[in-house]
């Protein structure tokens, strides 16, 4: 039985009028490839932010390790490892590939902090960002501005920066989101390739890709757990079909 | 103590219709409009002139100021403001400091810069006294007349088209023109309607306030004080960031006159470490 | 060598157009000695826009009230040499800390909130520095200014003399020297990481950088700098007064970057030589109204659009 590595424990966020969480118990265990599904509004970035630190939850807890978390400010989540990809890509804009990921290693190294040295004279920094770069088929664009980048460019930079931070838990929101069929593979092979011990939370609305790649799925309607189990009991359950049913066709975001 | 509460109070109001404009200005078209004073200052100005000139009775230069300083508003709102509404903060706020500077410095050379004093018609002159407590006339005056304003533009936000459409576009511009609305036309009307009342509110606090050219400078931190205290997606929150702000002043200048405006300063400044978003603010509105 | 190593290398290199700037600093004191006090004020408003920079192209912060530092040192370096010693050099570091401390401790201000929170803020703490420094006439000399302040000689007794040269000289030294700080700072991950809270504070966060340390950090840097400006223009002109809290001088630093270009390190320079030139150019003309012009100026350049003016120097610029 593998351990568990990320868990929330009656999770609650209130705001306004609405509950976006309701009462959530997840648990992603230790090399997961977790997929977390459910309509639209249901809630799901809502938990990945609570997860991050982005937003504090109205009650409930968030546990890593077994350490409490609840309150650990979001910076300091990622440090302990867990990263997270938006949906909307959050590049920074004025910065080139090489710089952005040279930053984000040098983040992950401790060393981001330093003043004197210029960025990258540190050899660790050079090697890693050039393995990402390769990676995720940056190499011919690393010297030009974020800004003037392609989508498809920025979306793999999007999830390399994550990468960047060596996750031990990977929340991914909808990764292949905008992005055209043929280079969507691309991306999921990376993913896959991921070390075993990397623990990934996927969000996604396309059926094919979780069933490609989680083995095991959450379903969350209006912010509460509907439903849980692996991938096949999943989707071949009559009241999951039925939720999705009325939001039409499962692919697209 | 009563009377000073009173003088707050007229001041607050005086101050909330000032600096209504800038709030909705600020919540609608996202724009830092320190220039905002510079209408002000012009219905201060066209109100003391007619009235020195023209040899126009007071009330009436008063809806003069309002349509005088709408139809500069509207004038300016196309042709320069228009091209602002995308571009970062940084740039609008040099804009508007620009705008300042021009507005000020014109004045200065159209009119000299002595402080222009207007005659209060006899009637306003004065006080009301009573046991306790004497109550300015001119202030009495302002109060109602903020007050009438102050009603007549929740009334018209809340129940007519025009209200619903602002409010509409104030939440949001891009969904609001989806669905039909013409944007500009409201943004045009409101940024008019906003720099009249500016001008109305200058015109009545002259005698108050002083027309004078470096007004728009003076006055520009209190009117931003009232819009990042009072937050720009109520109406009732700038009023009460006016009316605590021109209490504070006006009982500050009294209790503590070698400290003066410090307070205020200070006060603004401990109310946005505490809500970075205003006091009255709705949460999660706006950038 | 890798390509990223280079990559990352090449933007930390020096350019030849840096040097050739550097250089020129100097060469401007050994041969155009009859200009040394206007090259002064230059320079002055150089180191100024330069900490304004800091905060403004690199971390993304706008502030309408950056004069407060500049005051603080300023006053400082005065009344230090008025009430304890005239020594420039020991003014200096006191007005240096005196500035760097009370930024440490208006940054807290600046961490939350939005544009309009953080303009407003900047903009109160220099409005009530103006007022302090007016109602505490028994120390700063309220309206009239600071009276009275001698500066003793540098170093090697250089006695700063009327023509400016030995002035022009140590406000060069003191630029020259943050110049080279900050662009070591700049270059380096810190830097870097300032840029990227500039850009997207979520995603800085995301990757786990701390956010407001790195705030309060180059805040306080960028105050201390701007004190060390205050402090030279006290120590050059023997003078300390309200002005130097005035809104106007925030206003005056903002356009002075701007026209220079905010991001690149130069723009200060670049802005203040040509904001001076300007400046003395209409004022000769009409001194009374040069503030219609500025505005006019200001109101031009917005609306045409900042880059545009960038256009002479953008190959400066696209250099990152």
């Amino acid at each position: 039985m593998s351990m568990v590595v990320l868990e929330t424990r009656s999770l609650l966020k209130r705001f306004g009028g609405i509950t976006p969480t309701n009462d959530v118990t997840v648990r992603v265990y230790k090399g997961a490839r977790h997929a977390l599904i459910g309509p639209n509004g249901a809630g799901k970035t809502t938990l990945i932010n609570l997860l991050t630190g982005v937003l504090e939850p109205t009650s409930g807890s968030i546990w890593l390790d077994g350490h409490d978390i609840t309150q650990l400010a979001a910076h300091l989540r990622v440090r302990r490892g867990i990263v997270r990809t938006f949906q909307i890509n959050q590049l920074f804009s004025e910065l080139t590939p090489a710089q952005s990921l040279a930053l984000t290693v040098s983040a992950q190294l401790g060393i981001s902090g330093g003043w004197w040295k210029p960025l990258g004279a540190d050899p660790r920094v050079a090697p890693a960002c050039e393995k990402l770069l390769a990676q995720f088929h940056l190499m011919d664009v690393m010297n030009q501005r974020v800004k003037h980048l392609a989508y498809g460019k920025r979306r793999l930079l999007e999830i390399a920066t994550a990468l960047a931070c060596e996750p031990r838990v990977l929340l991914l929101d909808e990764p292949v989101a905008g992005v055209p069929e043929g280079e969507r593979q691309e991306i999921f092979d990376i993913v896959n390739a991921l070390p075993a011990d990397v623990s990934v939370l996927l969000i996604e609305h396309d059926m094919d890709l979780v069933f490609n790649f989680a083995k095991s799925v959450t379903v969350l309607v209006s912010g509460a757990v509907f439903a849980e189990g692996d991938v096949q009991a999943i989707t071949n359950d009559p009241r999951v079909k039925a939720v999705y049913l009325g939001e039409g066709d499962g692919g697209g975001s | 103590m009563l009377t000073l509460l009173f003088d707050g109070i007229a001041y607050g109001m005086l101050l909330f219709v000032l600096a209504v404009g800038l709030a909705v200005t600020l919540g609608l078209m996202n724009f830092i409009n320190l220039a905002h004073g510079a209408f002000a200052m012009a219905g201060g100005y066209i109100t003391v002139l007619a009235m020195s000139r023209l040899g126009m009775p007071f009330l009436l230069c008063l809806p003069l100021a309002f349509i005088g300083t709408a139809l500069l508003g509207a004038l300016l709102e196309p042709t320069l403001y228009r091209r602002m509404y995308a571009r970062p903060h940084l740039d609008q706020v040099l804009f508007s400091i620009g705008l300042v500077f021009m507005a000020v410095t014109g004045v200065d050379y159209l009119v000299g810069s002595m402080q222009q004093n207007i005659q209060l018609p006899a009637w306003l002159k004065g006080r009301f006294d009573f046991e306790w407590v004497g109550i300015g006339k001119y202030r009495s005056f302002i109060i109602v007349v903020c007050g009438v304003l102050t009603v007549a533009l929740q009334w018209v936000l809340a129940t007519t088209r025009f209200g619903s459409q602002l409010r509409a576009s104030v939440d949001d511009p891009r969904v609001a023109s989806g669905l039909g609305l013409n944007v500009n036309r409201i943004f045009l009307l409101t940024f008019a309607v906003g720099s009249g009342l500016a001008g109305l509110g200058g015109a009545l606090g002259a005698e108050v306030l002083g027309p004078d050219p470096t007004f728009p400078l003076k006055f520009m931190i209190y009117f931003l004080i009232v819009v990042s205290v009072g937050g720009t997606t109520t109406l009732t929150g700038p009023l009460l960031a006016a009316l605590l702000l021109g209490i504070a002043d006006v009982a500050g200048k009294y209790y503590v006159p070698k400290l003066g405006a410090f307070i205020v300063y200070t006060l603004m400044i401990v109310i946005l470490l505490i809500r970075p978003q205003g006091l009255f603010a709705r949460a999660g509105g706006g950038k | 060598m890798t390509a990223v190593a280079q990559s990352l290398r090449a933007h930390a290199a020096w350019r030849w157009w840096e040097l050739a700037l550097i250089a020129a600093l100097p060469v401007s004191w050994l041969l155009l000695p009859s200009h040394a006090l206007l090259f002064n004020e230059i320079a002055i408003l150089a180191l100024f826009a330069l900490s304004l920079d800091l905060i403004l192209g690199y971390a993304g912060v706008v502030s309408l009230g950056h004069a407060a530092f500049f005051g603080i040192g300023s006053y400082a370096a005065a009344l230090f040499a008025k009430l304890v010693m005239p020594d420039p050099l020991v003014g200096m570091v006191v007005a240096v800390a005196t500035s760097a401390a009370f930024g440490a401790l208006c940054s807290v201000l600046i961490l939350r909130g939005t544009d309009l929170t953080r303009l407003m803020v900047t903009l109160g703490v220099a409005s009530i520095l103006y007022e302090l420094a007016n109602k505490l006439d028994w120390l700063t000399g309220g309206a009239d200014g600071l009276q009275g302040v001698v500066i003793g000689p540098l170093p090697g007794q250089f006695e700063f003399d009327l023509a400016g040269r030995t002035a022009y000289a140590y406000t060069l030294a003191v630029l020259i020297a943050c110049l080279l700080l900050v662009r070591k700072l700049v270059h380096s991950p810190f830097g870097y990481s300032l840029q990227a809270l500039r850009d997207n504070r979520l995603r800085a966060g995301s990757i786990g950088l701390s956010v407001n340390t790195r705030l309060v950090v180059v805040y306080t840097v960028a105050s201390a700098i701007a004190g060390a400006a205050g402090a030279l223009l006290a120590q050059t002109s023997g003078f300390a007064s309200l002005d130097v809290f005035e809104f106007h001088r925030s206003a005056e630093v903002l356009l002075v970057l701007v026209i220079g270009g905010t991001g690149y390190l130069y723009g200060g320079i670049f802005g203040a030589i040509v904001f001076k030139l300007l400046h003395d150019l209409i004022s000769a003309w009409t001194p009374q109204y040069w503030n219609f012009w500025f505005g006019l100026f200001l109101v031009v350049l917005m609306l045409v659009g900042r880059e545009k003016l960038m256009k002479p120097w953008a190959w400066f610029g696209a250099k990152r």
